[in-house]
């Protein structure tokens, strides 16, 4: 150990080098070989050649924006939706859930024990024409005699809701749990009413988690093709149906790789934005 | 006689008028409750149709209760090959990833070094990429470098070593950030040397928080399905299984096996909120 001694500056790059190594060569050069990609030209029958072709972005844009479009629609109506279900609930178990929280925490992430791909399966039998909820929504007339929901736009954004809403909250109950009473008290004590104390301390306080939240929920939804895949029709198609089939079907690599790029670019903009507003020491814990 | 007023009889409230009352104190519970519900049905729907007496390809309506799906689990072709590819994959890749990401964790949290902001980065952006983007970009790797990889067992067990990193090393610096670092310097004034002092107070102190990042990773990794399905070429996990039954025919045997990783994953958890419980109780970190 004395090695170590004498070069103590160099321990933490010792410590780092595998795993940063790691990520180096299987994230960030993967990343460039994608970015080379999406520059090509070519078929699959002949080959694909890199000759600049900026255009693949511009077909990327003009032939998909509806989907693009509906991508960042369906990742952000979930979103919201996610936040305002899950934060009283998050809210309840940071406050009143006492020696409990452990056990009601486990409730909140046990959706992610069941494998993704089966979950969303079990939402196609809930939502599914002869199920209960249709039943119910046609004989209350929410839906008509023929109204259905599997295969509409609101069956994807319910599953893309449910399937990230662990994301959700679990940094708002972090943030919450941190909040200390006493300031809480303190805004009572000064004649707030509960409401007051709670729009003026609680949630300015609980920020963090719920940008935390957002961005967990948010990512994942836009780039997500199962739910789509699974609960929609190909008319709620988003753009990762489009990414997945171009790769796995098409082999159209090069559009495939520019459509990827912009989905990464756009949510890395938002990224940027977000840890620019809150300091990426708070987004990465 | 004294004139002593006396109050009349406060009418009694209505059964209603006290439900009433009842619900308003207890919005946020009934809520919550209603959540959980929310949260749990579709894991209700999974158990249950794995009991379910199907007669055709499709595992939709209830038809009947039977015993034989969990009897005969492996009835299936390919299934069992499918669940024991899973398994070895999460288990090789939750190793190797928590370990680089507890060496990162420890270069993070303990030491001061140039290019510390950037190493956050490297860390958080893995978790902050779209999964189609991570699956599509290490393809293109793959495909370029194809002399180099094969896609199969290897290119899975590297994509997944890759995106459970960062979870990991999430899981350990907030253990590693609550952490009394005089127990450190105690061991080292009583004449331990570094490495020592790593064997013998750090590491125990931070174990429970490697097993976490061990049973994540193992979480993430067995549930893992649109990276996998890019870099698995013609090898099926068993999330691509359930992907491929999904389309022609969905037996039972996938809700057998989905519970089972269920209840398994559950009753790990709940081992380790009994065991955090009891830690607590006796006043041990």
């Amino acid at each position: 150990m004395g090695f170590f001694h004498r070069h103590r500056g160099l321990t933490p790059y010792l410590l780092l080098a595998p795993g940063m190594l790691f990520l180096a060569v299987f994230f960030l050069v993967p990343l460039g070989f994608l970015a080379y990609q999406s520059l090509e030209t070519g078929s699959i029958d002949f080959g694909y050649h890199f000759t600049w072709a900026w255009g693949n972005y511009w077909d990327a844009i003009r032939h998909y924006r509806g989907h693009f479009v509906r991508s960042f629609e369906y990742a952000g109506i979930a979103t919201v939706l996610a936040l305002v279900f899950s934060y009283p609930v998050a809210y309840w178990i940071a406050f009143r859930g006492g020696r409990w929280k452990n056990l009601l925490l486990l409730f909140i992430v046990a959706p992610f024990f069941v494998t993704y791909l089966i979950r969303t399966l079990a939402w196609q039998t809930i939502l599914s024409d002869n199920g209960l909820v249709v039943r119910i929504l046609r004989d209350i007339h929410v839906l008509g005699s023929g109204g259905r929901l599997l295969a509409t736009a609101t069956a994807v954004v319910a599953g893309i809701t449910y399937n990230f809403l662990p994301f959700m909250a679990l940094p708002l109950y972090v943030s919450l749990e941190q909040i200390d009473h006493s300031l809480i008290e303190a805004a009572e004590d000064l004649y707030a009413s509960k409401w007051k104390a709670f729009l003026r301390v609680t949630l300015p306080l609980s920020m963090p988690g719920v940008v935390a939240g957002t961005l967990l929920t948010f990512i994942p939804a836009a780039g997500d093709f199962i739910n789509a895949q699974l609960l929609g029709s190909p008319t709620n198609h988003m753009i990762g149906n489009v990414i997945e089939s171009k790769y796995k079907e098409l082999l159209d690599y090069p559009a495939a790789a520019s459509m990827s790029f912009v989905l990464m670019a756009i949510i890395l903009v938002l990224v940027l934005a977000y840890a620019r507003a809150v300091g990426t020491e708070k987004l990465t814990g | 006689m004294s004139t002593v007023a006396i109050p009349a009889p406060r009418a009694r409230p209505s059964a209603l008028a006290r439900a009433w009352a009842f619900v308003r104190r207890h919005t946020l519970t009934v809520y919550s409750l209603l959540f959980f519900a929310y949260l749990l049905l579709p894991i209700g729907v999974v158990v249950a149709f794995s009991f379910n007496n199907p007669k055709g390809r499709f595992n939709y309506t209830w038809q009947g209760f039977t015993w034989k799906n969990w009897a005969q689990w492996d009835a299936i072709p390919d299934l069992k090959s499918a669940l024991t590819l899973s398994l070895e994959i999460a288990l090789i890749a939750s190793l190797v990833a928590t370990a680089l990401g507890t060496l990162i964790a420890l270069a993070l949290v303990r030491y001061g070094f140039r290019g510390r902001a950037s190493t956050n980065l490297l860390v958080f952006l893995p978790l902050s990429t779209p999964e189609i983007v991570l699956g599509a970009s290490l393809l293109t790797l793959f495909l370029n470098l194809n002399n180099v990889f094969a896609i199969g067992f290897w290119t899975i067990l590297i994509a997944h070593i890759m995106f459970c990193i960062s979870f990991a090393v999430v899981t350990v610096k907030a253990r590693l950030i609550g952490f009394d670092r005089h127990l450190e310097e105690a061991a080292m004034d009583l004449g331990a040397n570094e490495w020592l002092t790593f064997q013998k107070v750090t590491l125990p102190l931070i174990a429970p928080a490697i097993l976490a990042a061990l049973l994540l990773c193992f979480a993430i990794s067995i549930d893992d399905f649109v990276v996998t399905y890019f870099n698995a070429g013609n090898r099926v996990t068993f999330p691509i299984f359930v992907w491929g039954s999904a389309r022609v025919a969905t037996p039972p045997q996938i809700n057998v096996i989905g519970t089972a990783i269920f209840v398994v994953a559950v009753t790990l958890m709940l081992a380790n909120v009994v065991l955090q419980r009891v830690r607590e109780s006796k006043g041990a970190v």
